[in-house]
């Protein structure tokens, strides 16, 4: 068993490397075709490479000032919906004082980590490791633009100010635009990191505002364009099909039947290396159409060895949980005396059972890859192209480069928009699938992932169970916290999706406090679902307060406010933990906007959560009534959230929204279910989810604070189903123990 | 293998396909048109959707076969040339996109929502678009586009 599972490990294991990154001096600057300015960032990769300062001419690129005017700023970082090609960009701009409406956001051409730093997004991490580094990028083009002007106006740098996309002297009507300047800007000094001086907040023209999507004309017009619309000269389109039960190995298939299907261009069966996330057995059809490869898969006839293949069950996973006592076997956190307060009997003690399912990331674009393996010639070696949607380009060529012996430089990898991922798209088997029909059709190959393949064949959020227990004193104080966790271990090995986080609140902020975790076996891969452990702790953990302050006779908001102490850094030096005075804060503001208080009718009640994830500060009030048939209506969701200074406040509110609307839906309605290692929902009419008529009002309010500005894409997301449930048990006197809603009676 | 006459977008069109292939596969694979989106195949999420003689219709389960010398209009085919078409003007000063993904078929239906019923309540709005799932859930932003777009038709017709 692990000892203390560090929160930060286990958030940044699937993207970030061990290794730290540090900035390394990183600017230099070459001409570019076309009389271009081009800055170059020389920062440490993602991947284990040794970082190297960039020279010569084959530099990385951030900035472009194309000679028409336009800025050309780089996008590093994968979009999936999570508005990063928007917002990162905005901080360059910001910098450089360019004009917003002269900026073209194209993706980096190319993974090259050496070039381009991260190009990795997840974890909510993206604007919190790239800010820095934009304002670096715009600050440095900006100077040199500066320096450039000051030679061609012959004026003292000092009275030269960039705005709008031109140089201007302050003290006349003088100006120079940022296209005149380009190609003699090229030329100047670097200036040095540490001379660079960052524009104050309150001269911000841009970062706070808001923007709307760079794509979004695109998107609107049916020009966007994700992976699965990827077509390329002589591509077949393929299918693989897998075991149902992951694991499974093929002992035959009729694939000769399957070649003389219409449409159908070749089968192959194919032997996989048993790794889940790069090749598992299965028949790959590849055809003239979608259409063509997905009906003859229908007539698949496959015998699989099921011998070492996933036996999972819910139905036993729940009946062992249900077993399970206040404590785990294996204790993860403790300090102080829980015991001693558990045990007074001064004390009320409460003890509840909490439940949560299994879900799929339903990514609304299944996976897909296109890939084209050209074998080498004489001379020549082979070479792989792939046109790729994936939150990692990064680590998706470093696991094809392993995997096929390729050098970096026999790859060319496009990595596309990506229509939603939410975790999903770190994982590259479908990019190994899609490499291994190209190889063995001589073609590329665009591999498409039925509705099913990808709803059977995910990296599951996983379900579980949790036993609490609380004390609260006889003047309704929290004596002791007990939280055991009832989660899965693949093999021997707990999921490191489950159990116990040191940081986590209230486990950190508890004087007595104990966390503890029972697995059991399940085969059926978990991985990171948006906002992962977090999306399922903040339920069972702020239901639970809210169960505790309802025995104690206390108001949930004083509770709260009173369980956080004094103001303080729950980790000292470490920005990315938990302050209980921003905890308190965004509680404070959530009570007030959502009118915490307020009466309500009968049936009709106010529940509110508080949680911290992503280093994001959220509390939400939700305004909710159940009418006599179990019906539920969520009215409103008030958000209170501290991210620090807001990049785009568009893109902000968004995420939020989505957020909110999405964690219901999940608790509304959704849940995955396996049995004899099957799993059961395999589609939407098995799946419910939240339509447009349950979708709340939901009222968002940013604490803009002075720490730097960290991510959106997930913590909103936590806090809605306790808020949701504790609100219901207001308005109906019962306690919602289990999502999905629809498994207990309601319907939304 | 058949060949059928179908009019996309205002231009005839030739598509040869088994009659059974499903109108969305026609459009993305045989005839290049990838705007409109394979989400589930079954009819349950309106990616897909695209209008058949101006009708909303789910693409991914109606045979091309059966669309022989229909019309059909689909997001790339939505704006008026260099004209965006008002919800997709909307969609853009609203910054409804997240993923994006579902959004031409959102935008679809909306359109035809629009066509039947040019100043729709909320009720409304729900109930035409509840055949649309968005998995970013960009809910709200949809109905205040359509909205939108509703009084900017309804301001240009003034006008």
């Amino acid at each position: 068993m692990s000892a203390l599972i560090d929160p930060r490990r286990v958030l940044d294991a699937p993207l970030v490397s061990s290794e730290q990154t540090t900035r390394r001096d990183f600017l230099k600057i070459s001409g570019v075709m076309g009389g271009g300015l081009m800055l170059a960032a020389a920062v440490p990769g993602w991947t284990q490479t040794t970082p190297q300062l960039v020279g010569g001419g084959d530099l990385n690129a951030y900035v472009q000032i194309k000679p028409d005017g336009s800025i050309v700023i780089y996008s590093g970082s994968p979009e999936m919906g999570q508005g990063i090609a928007t917002s990162l960009p905005m901080i360059v701009a910001e910098e450089m004082g360019a004009d917003w409406a002269d900026v073209v956001v194209q993706q980096t051409p190319e993974v090259n980590t050496e070039r381009y730093g991260r190009q990795s997004t997840g974890g909510s991490y993206t604007v919190y490791l790239n800010w820095q580094l934009m304002r670096e990028m715009g600050a440095s083009a900006r100077e040199m633009l500066i320096s450039a002007a000051a030679i061609v106006m012959e004026l003292p740098r000092d009275e030269l100010q960039a705005e709008d996309s031109r140089v201007r002297h302050l003290f006349s009507n003088r100006s120079r635009s940022f296209a005149e300047l380009a190609s003699l800007a090229q030329d100047q000094p670097i200036p040095a990191k540490a001379d660079l001086v960052f524009r104050a907040r309150e001269d911000y023209r841009i970062i706070g505002t808001s923007k709307s999507q760079v794509d979004s004309f695109d998107i609107v017009t049916g020009q966007g364009d994700f992976g699965i619309d990827t077509r390329v000269p002589n591509m077949l389109y393929g299918s693989y099909t897998k075991c149902p039960a992951v694991g499974g190995k093929i002992v035959e298939a009729n694939i000769e039947d399957i070649k003389t299907l219409p449409g159908v261009v070749d089968a192959y069966i194919v032997r996989g290396n048993g790794n889940v996330r790069e090749l598992l057995d299965g028949v790959g059809i590849v055809g003239t159409s979608t259409w063509a490869v997905f009906t003859a898969r229908k007539a698949l006839q496959i015998r699989w060895d099921e011998s070492q293949a996933s036996k999972d069950s819910w139905t036993d996973f729940a009946e062992f949980a249900e077993k399970q006592g206040d404590t785990g076997a294996a204790v993860l956190f403790e300090q102080g005396d829980v015991d001693t307060a558990l045990q007074d009997p001064s004390n009320t003690v409460i003890s509840s059972f909490y439940e949560y399912p299994y879900l799929t990331h339903l990514c609304l674009e299944p996976m897909n890859c296109t890939a084209h393996f050209q074998p080498g010639k004489a001379g020549v070696k082979d070479h792989l192209e792939m046109w790729l949607p994936t939150q990692s380009g990064p680590g998706f060529k470093t696991l094809a480069q392993q995997r096929y012996g390729l050098d970096a430089d026999q790859l060319s990898i496009h990595v596309k928009r990506m229509g939603g991922s939410f975790g999903r798209r770190t994982s590259g088997e479908y990019m190994c699938e899609a490499i291994e029909l190209s190889k063995l059709s001589g073609r590329p190959v665009k591999l498409t992932w039925s509705r099913e393949d990808s709803m059977r064949h995910d990296y599951f959020r996983e379900g579980g169970f949790c036993r609490l227990r609380g004390a609260m004193t006889a003047d309704g104080k929290l004596a002791a916290w007990e939280e055991h966790t009832i989660g899965t271990a693949v093999g021997s090995e707990p999921s490191r999706w489950t159990g116990v986080r040191a940081g986590s609140f209230p486990l950190a902020t508890s004087a007595h406090a104990r966390g503890s975790l029972t697995t059991f076996r399940m085969d059926t891969p978990s991985g990171p679902w948006r906002a992962p452990f977090s999306n399922t702790h903040a339920f069972v953990s702020q239901c639970f307060i809210h169960e505790l302050a309802e025995a104690a006779g206390r108001d949930h908001v004083e509770l709260l406010i009173e369980m956080m102490g004094e103001p303080r850094w729950l980790e000292p030096g470490n920005f990315r933990a938990m302050n209980t005075g921003r905890a308190v804060g965004v509680i404070k503001l959530a009570a007030e906007k959502g009118g915490w208080g307020r009466p309500m009718p009968a049936g009709r009640g106010l529940g509110i959560a508080f949680y911290f994830c992503h280093a994001a500060h959220v509390a939400e009030l939700a305004e909710v009534s159940v009418d006599d048939e179990g019906k539920v209506t969520v009215h409103k969701v008030t958000a209170a959230v501290d991210v620090g200074p807001i990049i785009n406040r568009s893109g902000a509110l968004n995420q939020v929204q989505g957020s909110i609307i999405d964690g219901y839906s999940a608790m509304a309605g959704q849940k995955i279910t396996m049995e004899n290692g099957r799993i059961q929902q395999t589609n939407l009419d098995q799946y419910p989810v939240l339509r447009i008529d349950a979708a709340p009002q939901v009222d968002v309010h940013f604490i803009e604070s002075d720490f730097d500005p960290t991510g959106l894409g997930e913590p909103g997301l936590p806090p809605l189903a306790p808020a949701v449930a504790n609100a219901m048990f207001v308005a109906t006197g019962r306690r919602v123990r289990a999502m999905p809603l629809f498994d207990q009676g309601f319907s939304v | 293998m058949p060949k059928f006459s179908i009019t996309v977008n205002g231009a005839d069109a030739q598509v040869d396909a088994p009659d059974d292939m499903p109108l969305l596969w026609a459009l993305r694979d045989l005839m290049g048109l990838t705007g409109s989106k394979y989400g589930c195949g079954i009819g349950q999420c309106g990616a897909c959707t695209v209008h058949l003689n101006g009708a909303p219709v789910r693409s991914c389960l109606l045979p091309v076969g059966q669309v022989s010398g229909q019309a059909i209009t689909t997001i790339e085919g939505l704006a008026d040339g260099d004209a965006l078409h008002a919800l997709q003007q909307a969609w853009i000063e609203k910054d409804v996109a997240q993923c994006g993904y579902c959004q031409s078929g959102q935008i679809m239906s909306a359109a035809a929502l629009l066509q039947s019923n040019p100043e729709p309540t909320d009720a409304d709005i729900d109930a035409a678009m509840a055949g649309n799932y968005c998995r970013c859930g960009t809910y709200i932003r949809i109905r205040e586009a359509i909205h939108a777009a509703a009084m900017s038709v309804d301001a240009a017709a003034a006008k």
